[in-house]
């Protein structure tokens, strides 16, 4: 049996009047169904956009220029924007940040639940109302009959993702993208959220694809990582591998830089200067200007993912290769 | 440790916002007569905290639980509606703007915002000379540029780029720009509310750092106010729990993490991600935090706690020590 998502070589430029920008270059993974994925990096790495280009929600001036997204054995890129709106929200929907943007403000959470279900299936109203009564259960919300009638400012920020998740839900998804859904969330409430995205993988034969910035979280939810820098992925593998044996530079010193791991008040490690902006990448490996353990060749020539075990942990670094 | 004279000493600090807006927006009907109703906000309530000098005191909770209000009353940007503040034996919580000069000297902030908190339309240069300019007015214009360039060749920003703008730094170097600034006029005590959070974390380890040798060359206090616990525990030496305007847990870093007394606290420190921890165990809470509006009687945990009795319903739970330095608020402590 095929991948549930294979990506293949994605490249995804921004056209801007000066020449085009280059934010994805060249991202290539695949997730079973069932599987749960992490793809971390910091800011402007290129994991948003790798989620958007997956359900071809990138705005202009973004678009994909070159590479393939293959769902279920559909290629996603080259559908029609009709074709690709029985996909999105339907075998595949997304969770953002920010609950209360995903949220219309003004229809109540009754209403927005129904239409998400007919928009995509031909039901009665009241199936859909009853499909919603049980989408809001399974996501233990309280008193779900209650939350119906009410408004999105009516839930606390808690509540309202765990809405956003049933609504998710509604329409039996095989693939669910969260992008940073708990960055804007309390630590109590995020490890509720992460607790209940484990349990519905599993109860809801669903896969997941977790976008954040942390590797905590995502070592605690997923069983493979990705870990992206400036549009490439520099390194994948099973979370634990990746957790407990990094071996491209950059993962390492982004797990050394966690505070919590070393002895209290001790220096933290840090990773000198800073990701390049869009418009500055380096030639040869992005990295190679932060990077301690350079050899000649990382500033001419990009290195690509090769495998470093049996257990498929991939390192795109030209320091880990015999020469 | 040794109980030497505290920096700070607050004494049952309370903090309450009224937001009952206009006259029009408090009347309302109440069985068929109109009554005028007060809306406030308990922020803080009842807060009593020492800081002894050196040291790095934690402050965790989760959003709206006071602690930012905290900082800020201590630091005198509001007063406070009861309470006393104590700097180093002298009370300043009810001085005049005058007579409080010399310690808002003393006492410095860094917020967690690096583009919010600096003014875009000054340079470097100047948004560093003003607060000396203003505190120590017999400074002579090259001993004010001295001490520009010695401070940010201490937080590591080139002097050469003093000339500069805000928007021409990344959000790691403004943050370092915010941290000179609340240097520059030799500060014993800073409140550091938030000042990583808005940075990555490769960048957040680099301020982090700073902070703590910034701390050993001068000898800084520093109350340190986050929701991200793993830095709390890198950081500081005693953490203060916060839950709805209460302190909650008072102890030493190592203590407080290994054994929580506090169920809220407890719960807390359950839901830290750590890395690399396969099927955590989280201890789940009842409900939701109530709103601060409408305080709980009793203790405020009451509603949402585990081992909740008919005490805790009635009377509020003072903070006493129950162990060395420990100091808990609950009636029945976990063991």
């Amino acid at each position: 049996m095929g991948h549930l998502l294979e990506i293949q070589d994605l490249v995804v430029k921004f056209g801007l009047r000066f020449g085009d920008l280059t934010a994805i270059d060249g991202v290539s993974f695949t997730l079973n169904k069932r599987e749960r994925m992490g793809i971390v990096g910091e800011s402007g790495a290129g994991k948003s956009v790798t989620g958007f280009a997956i359900v071809n929600l990138l705005s202009k001036p973004g678009y994909i220029h070159a590479g393939r997204v293959l769902f279920e054995g559909i290629e996603l890129n080259r559908l029609s924007d009709e074709e690709i709106r029985k996909v999105r929200g339907n075998r595949i929907s997304m969770i953002f940040q920010d609950p209360m943007m995903t949220l219309n403000p003004v229809l109540t959470i009754g209403t927005q639940m129904t239409e998400t279900v007919l928009a995509h299936k031909e039901m009665r109203k009241t199936d859909a109302m009853d499909l919603a009564l049980e989408k809001l259960k399974k996501v233990y919300i309280p008193s779900p009959e209650k939350r119906l009638s009410q408004y999105p400012h009516e839930c606390s920020g808690g509540m309202r993702q765990r809405i956003v998740i049933a609504i998710a839900l509604l329409t039996n998804p095989s693939l669910i993208i969260a992008d940073e859904p708990t960055t804007a969330l309390d630590v109590t409430i995020q490890a509720g959220i992460m607790d209940l995205l484990i349990e519905l993988c599993e109860t809801e034969d669903m896969s997941l694809l977790l976008i954040t910035h942390d590797l905590a979280v995502v070592s605690q939810v997923t069983e493979k990582i990705a870990v992206m820098y400036a549009g490439r992925i520099v390194e994948s593998g099973h979370t634990d591998d990746i957790i407990h044996t990094p071996r491209h530079p950059y993962t390492q010193g982004l797990i050394k830089a966690l505070p919590g791991a070393l002895e209290a008040g001790s220096r933290l490690n840090q990773i000198p200067g800073m990701m390049p902006t869009l418009t500055d990448i380096p030639p040869g490996c992005p990295f190679h200007p932060r990077c301690s353990v350079g050899v000649p060749r990382c500033g001419t020539e990009t290195p690509i993912l090769m495998s470093v075990n049996d257990r498929n942990q991939m390192v795109a670094c030209h320091a880990l290769r015999r020469p | 440790m040794a109980r030497q004279t505290p920096l700070l000493d607050i004494k049952g600090l309370t903090k309450h916002f009224d937001i009952s807006g206009g006259l029009l927006d408090q009347l309302g009907v109440e069985k068929g007569r109109l009554v005028r109703r007060h809306t406030t906000v308990k922020a803080v309530n009842n807060v009593s905290l020492s800081i002894q000098p050196r040291e790095t005191i934690g402050v965790v909770g989760e959003s709206g639980c006071g602690k930012s209000t905290l900082a800020r009353v201590i630091l005198g940007i509001y007063p406070p509606d009861r309470g006393e503040i104590h700097y180093k034996g002298k009370r300043i919580d009810a001085l005049s703007h005058e007579a409080m000069l010399p310690y808002r000297k003393k006492m410095q902030m860094i917020f967690q915002d690096p583009y919010a908190s600096l003014n875009p339309r000054m340079t470097v240069k100047r948004t560093l000379e003003e607060p000396v300019r203003f505190h120590y007015r017999t400074l002579t214009g090259r001993e004010v540029g001295d001490r520009v360039a010695e401070v940010m060749e201490l937080v590591g920003v080139d002097p050469k780029w003093a000339g500069r703008y805000p928007h021409e730094f990344s959000g790691g170097q403004r943050q370092r720009i915010s941290i000179a600034r609340a240097l520059m006029v030799d500060p014993e005590f800073i409140v550091a509310d938030e000042p990583v959070s808005a940075l990555d974390v490769s960048i957040q380890a680099q301020i982090l750092n700073l902070l703590m040798e910034a701390q050993a060359k001068r000898g800084l206090t520093y109350m340190f106010i986050t929701h991200d616990l793993s830095v709390v525990k890198h950081i500081s030496s005693r953490v203060a729990v916060m839950y709805l305007g209460a302190v909650c847990e008072l102890a030493p870093t190592g203590k407080l993490f290994q054994a929580p007394r506090h169920p809220y606290a407890q719960a807390l420190l359950s839901a830290i991600p750590r890395l690399g921890e396969k099927d955590p165990k989280h201890v789940k809470l009842k409900g939701e935090v109530p709103t601060p509006i409408d305080l709980p009687s009793g203790c405020v945990f009451h509603s949402r706690c585990h081992y909740a009795q008919d005490i805790c319903r009635r009377d509020i739970p003072l903070l006493r020590e129950i162990d060395d330095n420990h100091d808990v608020a609950c009636f029945f402590p976990i063991q």
